[in-house]
This record gives C-alpha cells, sequence and structure tokens, in this order.
C-alpha cells in the first residue's frame, strides 16, 4: 500500500519546476501529482511520476539532489463530505500528518510518521489505492 | 592616583619626564579643543621622542630576549644582539612576528613574564582552532589606562565626564579597555556593554551619558534608533563618541554625528598591542595619533616586506616599546594604511595613520569581531553532510555587518521535510555561532550552484559597499 514518492530540492528561482516539468516530459515519464512547499529562498517539490527510478536517474544527471520516500494515497468519495469522511478516520488514527496534497482529481496522497500502523488503521475504512493502482489511474 | 592633579591650563610640566606610566598628570588643553592627559609625553620634540624610542626599544629586545625562547632563537639566528639595536635603521633587520607564531605558542607560550605575575589575560580569534591570547602585568594595564585616558582626553572628555561603555565586555579588549582607562581618567562609567538598543538609549537620557564608546556600526544603529523613536540630537546629552574595532568611512562618521549630535572619533587598536588605544583621533579628525612613546611603527610592503617611504600605503606594522608581558618584535597586524608625519593642529608631535584602507589576509571585521573564512571552513568541514563546496557571502543590511553562509544541498542534507532542512540550517548557525560567537544564516543552495572556480576557491563575496574601506 505504499507508494513511492519523489522528493527534489529547488532553489526558489523561476523556472526552476518547469524545468523540472519539461525534463520528465521529454523523457514520457507522466507527472501524476505533485506538490511544492512555500519558502522564502528553497522548496521542496514532491512528485508522484510513472517511473520514479528513471525519474530519479534522470534528475541527478541534471543536477539535481533528490530523495525517495514512502507515501499513503487514499481514493476520495467523489461526494459532499468525501475528503470529511477520509481526513476524520486520518484524524481518528492519531497519526500526525507531515504534508498533504492531491494527485489526479480523486485521490490525495499524504506523508505521516509511522506509515505502517496509519495504514492497518486505515485499510478498511477508506479505499487505500496501491503503487500499481495509482500509477494506474 | 591622590597625587593626579586635573586642573585644564595648568600645563605641560615642562616636557622633562619621559615616564609613560608616570602617576603624576596633567591634563591640559591642545590646540584643537581636545585635552592632553600627558602633555610632556604626548607633545615629545620629534628627536627626543626618537631617542626614548630607541632606549626602549633596547629595554623590549632584552626582555623578548632573556624570557622569550622564540625571540632568543629569532634573534641568535640573526646574529643581533639587543645592546646593538641604537638607531631607526636597524629595526629593519629585526625579525617580524605573526599572528600564526602567537598560535603556535598558545597559550602562554609568547609571555614574559611567568603566569603568576600577569594580572590579566584578553583573547581574540586566531586563523584556525585556537585563539590568540594576550597577557598584561600590573604596569602593563596602568599604561593602557593612560592611553585609553589619552584617547579620550583628546576628545574632550574630562573627570567628571559619563561614559556609557557600550563595547563588549569579556575577553574582546574593548570593554574592558575603555572601561579602565576612563576610570584612570575620572569619568563616571557606565559599562553597558552591546545590545539592548533601548535601554542604551535610556540610560543614555536618565543618566545623563557625556561620552559613549562602542563600534561605529552600533553608532548608526543608536543614531537611527533614536531617530525612530522621535528622539532629536539635542535630546541626547552626549557630545563625543569613540568609536573603532572596525573599519568605518568619513562619509558614516558626519552621519553618525548629526545622528547624535556629537564629535565622532575614531580609534584603532588590536589585541595583540594590547588593545584599543594603539593610535587615536584628536577633534582635529585628521588620521589617527600613533602613542610611539608606546609603540614604535612602520609602513612596509605586505609582498617584499621591505620598509615604505611615509605617505604610502602598506602594511602597519608595530613593536611594542613598553609592554612587560608580551613584548612583541614588528608584529604584521595585515591592516594596510599610511602614516604622516606633518604637524597637527592639536599639538601632538606623534605620527598619525590613516583609516585602514584594506586587509593583506583574507580577514573580516564583522561587527567589530574578527573573523577568518577558515575558521567558518573548520565548522562546516567537522559536519559530514556538508559538501565541500561552500560560499561566505558578507553584506551589509542597514548599517550592520551580515554573514551569509551557502551551502550545497547533497544527498547528504537532503531529507523529506522542510523542517528537516531548517533544523540543519539552525543546527550549523550554531555550531558557526558557538566558534566565532557570530550570528550567520546559513542558506541552502541546489548542487553547482556554488561556482567553481579554476584556481583558488573564491571562499569570500564581500558585497559590502566598497566606501566602508576607503574614504
Amino acid at each position: 500500500m505504499k507508494v513511492t514518492q519523489l522528493t527534489v530540492f529547488l532553489e526558489n528561482r523561476s523556472g526552476r519546476l518547469a524545468e523540472v516539468a519539461g525534463l520528465l516530459g521529454r523523457e514520457g515519464i507522466n507527472i501524476r501529482g505533485f506538490s511544492t512547499t512555500e519558502a522564502a529562498e528553497y522548496g521542496i517539490v514532491r512528485l508522484i511520476v510513472t517511473d520514479p527510478v528513471r525519474a530519479r536517474d534522470l534528475l541527478h544527471a541534471a543536477g539535481f539532489t533528490t530523495h525517495f520516500s514512502q507515501v499513503i494515497c487514499v481514493r476520495v468519495p467523489d461526494e459532499p463530505g468525501g475528503l470529511a469522511k477520509v481526513l476524520g478516520e486520518l484524524a481518528a488514527t492519531g497519526a500526525s500528518i507531515d504534508y498533504l496534497y492531491s494527485i489526479s482529481f480523486q485521490n490525495i496522497c499524504f506523508a505521516v510518521r509511522d506509515i505502517d500502523r496509519a495504514i492497518e488503521l486505515l485499510k478498511d475504512k477508506v479505499a487505500l489505492l496501491t503503487d500499481e493502482e495509482v500509477r494506474a489511474l | 592616583m591622590s597625587s593626579r592633579r586635573s586642573s585644564p591650563g595648568e600645563g605641560d610640566a615642562g616636557g622633562a619626564r619621559l615616564t609613560g606610566t608616570a602617576r603624576e598628570q596633567h591634563l591640559a588643553p591642545d590646540a584643537a579643543g581636545g585635552l592632553l592627559w600627558q602633555p610632556a609625553d604626548e607633545t615629545l620634540p620629534t628627536a627626543r621622542l626618537g631617542a626614548l624610542q630607541m632606549e626602549r626599544l633596547r629595554e623590549t629586545l632584552r626582555n623578548a630576549y632573556e624570557h622569550i625562547p622564540f625571540y632568543r632563537k629569532k634573534l641568535d639566528e640573526l646574529g643581533i644582539k639587543p645592546e646593538d639595536v641604537d638607531c631607526h635603521g636597524d629595526v629593519a633587520d629585526l625579525p617580524f612576528t605573526t599572528k600564526v607564531d602567537l598560535r603556535d605558542h598558545y597559550p602562554f607560550g609568547m609571555f614574559a613574564r611567568p603566569r603568576e605575575e600577569i594580572v590579566r589575560v584578553h583573547a581574540s580569534s586566531g586563523t584556525t582552532g585556537n585563539p590568540t591570547t594576550v597577557g598584561y602585568t600590573r604596569d602593563d594595564v596602568d599604561m593602557w589606562g593612560d592611553l585609553i585616558a589619552r584617547t579620550l582626553a583628546a576628545g574632550g572628555v574630562k573627570p567628571g565626564d559619563l561614559l556609557q561603555n557600550a563595547y563588549g565586555y569579556g575577553l574582546f579588549t574593548g570593554g574592558l579597555g575603555l572601561h579602565f582607562g576612563a576610570e584612570r581618567l575620572g569619568c563616571t562609567v557606565v559599562p553597558i556593554s552591546g545590545g539592548n538598543t533601548e535601554r542604551q538609549l535610556k540610560i543614555m537620557r536618565d543618566f545623563g551619558a557625556t561620552a559613549l564608546s562602542c563600534t561605529p556600526s552600533y553608532a548608526m544603529y543608536l543614531a537611527e534608533a533614536a531617530r525612530d523613536r522621535g528622539l532629536r540630537p539635542e535630546d541626547l546629552p552626549i557630545r563625543v563618541g569613540f568609536h573603532g574595532a572596525e573599519p568605518w568611512t568619513n562619509e558614516l562618521r558626519l552621519q553618525v554625528e548629526a545622528g547624535l549630535g556629537i564629535d565622532a572619533l575614531d580609534i584603532y587598536g588590536l589585541s595583540e598591542m594590547g588593545g584599543p588605544g594603539v593610535a587615536f583621533e584628536c577633534l582635529c579628525k585628521g588620521g589617527m595619533h600613533v602613542n610611539e612613546d608606546h609603540y614604535l611603527v612602520e609602513i612596509v610592503d605586505p609582498e617584499t616586506l621591505q620598509p615604505l617611504p611615509e605617505g604610502e600605503v602598506g602594511e602597519l606594522v608595530f613593536t611594542t616599546l613598553t609592554r612587560q608581558a608580551q613584548p612583541l618584535i614588528r608584529y604584521r597586524t595585515r591592516d594596510l594604511c599610511s602614516l604622516t608625519s606633518d604637524p597637527c593642529p592639536c599639538g601632538r608631535t606623534s605620527a598619525r595613520m590613516s583609516k585602514p584602507i584594506g586587509r593583506s589576509d583574507d580577514m573580516l571585521i564583522i561587527r567589530g569581531v574578527n573573523v577568518f573564512p577558515s575558521q567558518i571552513e573548520e565548522v562546516l568541514m567537522s559536519i559530514p553532510e556538508i559538501e565541500p563546496h561552500y560560499q561566505i557571502v558578507v553584506d551589509r543590511k542597514g548599517y550592520l555587518d551580515v554573514i551569509e553562509v551557502w551551502v550545497e544541498v547533497g544527498e547528504g542534507i537532503f531529507a523529506e521535510t522542510m523542517g528537516d532542512l531548517e533544523r540543519f540550517q539552525r543546527k550549523v548557525q550554531a555550531q558557526i555561532y558557538n566558534v566565532l560567537n557570530i550570528q550567520v544564516a546559513v542558506k541552502l543552495k541546489e548542487p553547482k550552484a556554488i561556482q567553481r572556480s579554476e584556481g583558488k576557491a573564491v571562499r569570500v563575496i564581500d558585497r559590502r559597499p566598497a566606501s566602508i574601506l576607503g574614504r
């Protein structure tokens, strides 16, 4: 149920994010979801891509610093209160969310400190997605 | 001190005494609106001054030769006997002393007295690792006090004035140096130390401070803070300020003077020579009078080390003439400036040095603190995650110097969350603060963002306006 996320360190310079997206696009790697942090001088871009290992290698070759991490992805019911239900279940686990962002239209992804415990607690309450399912969205 | 007479106008005792550490003082007016603390010593005819210097130089050499193995070896190697030195021309044959020599003999190896006879030790940052220590006998402390008393008196400060001493207290020589000198002169001293601007302005007015001592950048900061609080220069009782420990321009002087409504005077010194008071400005503000009866001054070419003619810019070199605990021969200050012996209207006969216009090494002076890039490098290299590429960027925000340390983010540093990166920045900042006692801002950069150079890496980018160093 863990999904591989690729994280990239970026200085806050205009066009830097476009460079990352352009590089992956030219190589046929599809970005299924991404988020950026806000910081005055630098930031972190988090990416869910179709081929994380090749994306990492490409970015390395282009001089970027990257990092792999594991996150949880959840399908959110496409109805009023859908997100509230998922977040409510998440809160009930007591897990503290480091960050959360949405991928595609109906799916969100987030990272917690104890991913295994969170998955265990969530698996019957919300529609968790496998890595394969996420790539196939 | 009970025998000290302090009635201005009483005049010189006749110039007969040559004792710089005389207990009997005769405060007298100079011709520039200031005062002479030791009128005879400060206005010695040039020929007499020269003879006195040679006599004291031989004594210094004897002291160094007999008590400091480092100097005995150096002088023996050169075949120089202290008593052989009898004219200024002979000085060029004497060996130089550098900060590295002091560091190599850390902590007390360059002292000419047993540690038990040392009444005080100060220290300043060294190029790497060990600090540079400075020892004083009781007479050294008294002599230092006299030099600061001369400095303050030259600005018109007299017994009964109240000095707000906003130099930092501690191992740094600025705080205690000004403190003892002002007490020796007979002032009321407020040892407020640096920082806490709100309290500085309150005490200045509540206590009625008539003189201020602090770095020039802090003086400007105080002036701006006063203005921001709606205080006019005439609301502040200070008449005169003594500002050294970092380079500043005449332009900044005019701003400090207008902002605080004072005469702002420059004061020069370095811990190796005992601290501030090596040279000072009179109210003519035309260069700093070197206390030549206590320090032999030279300007040499920093490359060839040959003495340069008067007026040319070169490296400032000092030999102590009266320090007992730590005589230093031809100490290379690394400060670049020029000398003039043109008579000064104030009546002092000493040579004057220009404001230093730069350094012959890579030392940075940040808010009065000496910082060597190698010290920052040492800290950075002790942190395994840091890549061997970094850059130190010095800039000026308002009137205060700021240091940025640029570090490239490699796999070792990069982690999942912004919190991790921010913790890393704080960790590096804290380690640099622990070693150097200065606040830096660590900036995280992408790999290769720091320019590689073909030859020697450019480690320091100084973006401060060039005018700070010159006129």
